[in-house]
């Protein structure tokens, strides 16, 4: 349809103006009209046109060029012809150079104009239907957010769908960054609680005794501070699903409480006398390998047991690699409007740079690299050159040494700084390539009072 | 009772008009009326020495009479509007009043030896597409509808003197005036 397509005409003179815009109009396109420069530039700030037709020659300090110049700032991509009466082949050179589609010479033949126009058209069309099915693409391997092609993460999806409405206790192993809240939440929506809360709590992100009142909520004078009673999140969760994320981090206390609650669907508030029953689904995760915890005494069988009811392993992203172009352009689409910018693609260069990295901090970190890549991005595509930060192994930028006689706690301090320098400071593409949460990096930063690069 | 009015120039051929008039009456279901216009020499300009269609569009408006649904002028004077170097015709789109040259439509007009039918058949093909843009119709993609964008006469030739079944029902949906 010609009508989706809207034309910009901009000439001073009105007749000139109109009669070009009259004749699009007859073909069937949406077409708006402007006297000067500075109003094409004003209505080109509210909407992006297929084409804009835009005379050489404009009095006000604007001229044709200079108009161009700035339409394009706006869209980088748009396609601007040039129209003029006073034909030089300065001019021309001139407006070619400045990114201008065509130059054209007025009056000029019907037939010119009417291929220019239909050719300019067939393009964006032929952009628009890849970008719809780039868009189904995405959505055939997408299950609630969660982007993958690999068999082993679409028997993870198929798996989620049928277990999505049961209450059964689901345990999540993967590596920092593979998505195990993202599945989580897949399983939750698919189901019959996709109604009812979701509540996310980060084990690793608070103190025992925080994370217990967390959890379980307390009563009015518990402890010192508890000014009144507070819901934990269990009773947040009722009727929905609850996400205990880093669930390895939670100590031997908390480990026996959670246990019963998972047994009785019940809990004491801390400070309380009375019995809470909740209807909640648990989902557990870990980044470490509870059979090893449980093989080493760190955490109890039985809690590993009866959370392990419904097992699902995540793979690290450098085991599907064929999920990275996948993943990446649903994190274009999905930032694009986040940070308003239009970013359409990413080229084979770039491509083969992001394919060919380790990832360790998976998925997560894939998310930042195109975030930072996005935000520096001067054009339509994601190029090598936006990647340029990302070092693959053994080719740091700085390399840390640890000689022996150092501690474990000034071996992290080390890296940690190192880590932040490597990032620029950035915390959350810190803590990703770390492999640890961003809670857990800014407790350490406080720690070890590792100054911010 | 509305008409639709079919103005010539003095120096039309006649029996171009006369073809003109009686196609357009059978293909919109209307009666035709015509009327005689005066020269157009106001739209003529000296530089580029055709006939600006807008002025003869406004000119229309002005002489319009009033139990016209539409209007359509037809001359032998070579049209133009200031962005192209010519046009067949042109017409006010979902407006009332059109005009067509019959200048480029002559094979003499190309060098060639005059062929009476192929003209005849241009000039209503021409007269169709424009009084077809009055009733608000567009560019048809369909390249044999009579409302296929004619940029040279071998697009006019590739069109049938007809509209398409698409064009055909939009005209038929059209509210009655």
């Amino acid at each position: 349809m010609k009508s989706h397509w809207q034309i910009l005409v901009v000439d001073d003179e009105e007749v000139m103006c109109e009669s070009l815009a009259a004749w699009l109009r007859e073909d069937g396109y949406l077409v708006d009209t402007a006297a000067s420069g500075r109003g094409a530039v004003e209505k080109a700030r509210s909407r992006d046109y297929a084409i804009y037709f835009v005379d050489l020659k404009m009095p006000g300090g604007m001229d044709g060029i200079e108009t161009m110049m700035q339409i394009r700032r706006l869209h980088p991509d748009a396609s601007i012809i040039i129209i003029t009466a006073y034909a030089t082949v300065d001019t021309a050179i001139t407006a070619m150079k400045e990114g201008a589609q065509e130059y054209i010479v007025k009056p000029c033949n019907p037939e010119e104009i009417s291929l220019l126009v239909s050719r300019i058209i067939k393009v964006k069309n032929l952009q628009r239907e890849n970008s719809i099915l780039r868009k189904k693409l995405t959505r055939q391997y997408s299950v609630h957010d969660v982007v993958s092609k690999n068999p082993k993460m679409q028997d993870i999806l198929r798996l989620a769908q049928e277990i999505a409405s049961l209450r059964s206790t689901v345990l999540i192993q993967g590596e920092s960054g593979t998505g195990k809240e993202m599945v989580a939440r897949a399983i939750h929506f698919s189901g019959d609680r996709a109604q009812g809360p979701f509540i996310a709590v980060s084990c690793a992100a608070l103190a025992e005794t925080l994370l217990e009142s967390e959890l379980f909520g307390h009563e009015k004078g518990a402890f010192t501070g508890a000014t009144g009673q507070k819901r934990g999140k269990f009773e947040m969760a009722d009727g929905g699903t609850l996400f205990l994320d880093e669930i390895g981090d939670i100590s031997a206390k908390l480990q026996v409480d959670l246990l019963r609650v998972l047994q009785d669907r019940s809990f004491y508030r801390v400070g309380g006398s009375q019995e809470v029953r909740v209807d909640v689904r648990v989902i557990a995760a870990s980044h470490v390998n509870l059979q090893q915890a449980v093989a080493a005494g760190k955490f109890r069988d039985d809690l590993f047991y009866r959370l392990n009811v419904i097992e699902v392993r995540i793979p690290p992203l450098r085991d599907r690699r064929e999920d990275i172009p996948l993943l990446v352009r649903h994190f274009i689409e999905k930032l694009s409007p986040e940070l308003g910018k239009e970013i359409q693609g990413i080229s084979e260069g770039a491509l083969r740079v992001l394919m060919d990295y380790n990832w360790p901090g998976n998925v997560r970190e894939l998310e930042n690299a195109v975030e930072r890549a996005m935000v520096s991005c001067r054009s339509k595509n994601l190029a090598d050159t936006d990647f340029s930060f990302l070092v693959p192994d053994g080719d740091s930028p700085r390399r840390v040494s640890f000689p022996a006689g150092m501690s474990l706690a000034e071996m992290e301090k080390v890296l940690i700084a190192a880590t932040l320098e490597r990032t620029g400071g950035n915390i959350k593409e810190s803590a990703s390539v770390l492999g640890i949460d961003r809670s857990t990096i800014y407790e350490k930063i406080r720690k070890y009072e590792i100054p911010r690069p | 009772m509305k008409y639709l009015y079919v103005g010539a120039t003095p120096e039309v051929d006649r029996e171009a008009l006369t073809a003109v008039r009686d196609r357009v009456a059978a293909e919109f279901g209307v009666t035709v009326r015509e009327m005689a216009l005066s020269e157009i020499g106001f739209a003529f300009d000296p530089a580029r020495r055709q006939y600006g269609s807008t002025a003869v569009l406004e000119m229309l408006m002005r002489v319009c009479p009033a139990d016209a649904v539409k209007f359509l002028a037809v001359t032998e004077h070579d049209l133009f509007i200031p962005v192209l170097t010519f046009v067949y015709g042109h017409a006010q789109l979902g407006g009332k009043a059109a005009v067509i040259s019959l200048a480029r439509l002559r094979q003499e007009f190309y060098g060639l030896p005059p062929n009476r039918e192929v003209f005849l058949e241009r000039a209503y093909k021409e007269a169709l597409h424009e009084v077809g843009h009055t009733f608000g119709l567009v560019h048809c993609a369909d390249r044999s509808c009579a409302m296929a964008l004619g940029t040279n006469v071998r697009q006019i030739d590739g069109k049938q003197a007809a509209f398409c079944a698409s064009c055909a029902a939009a005209l038929r949906r059209r509210p009655r005036e």
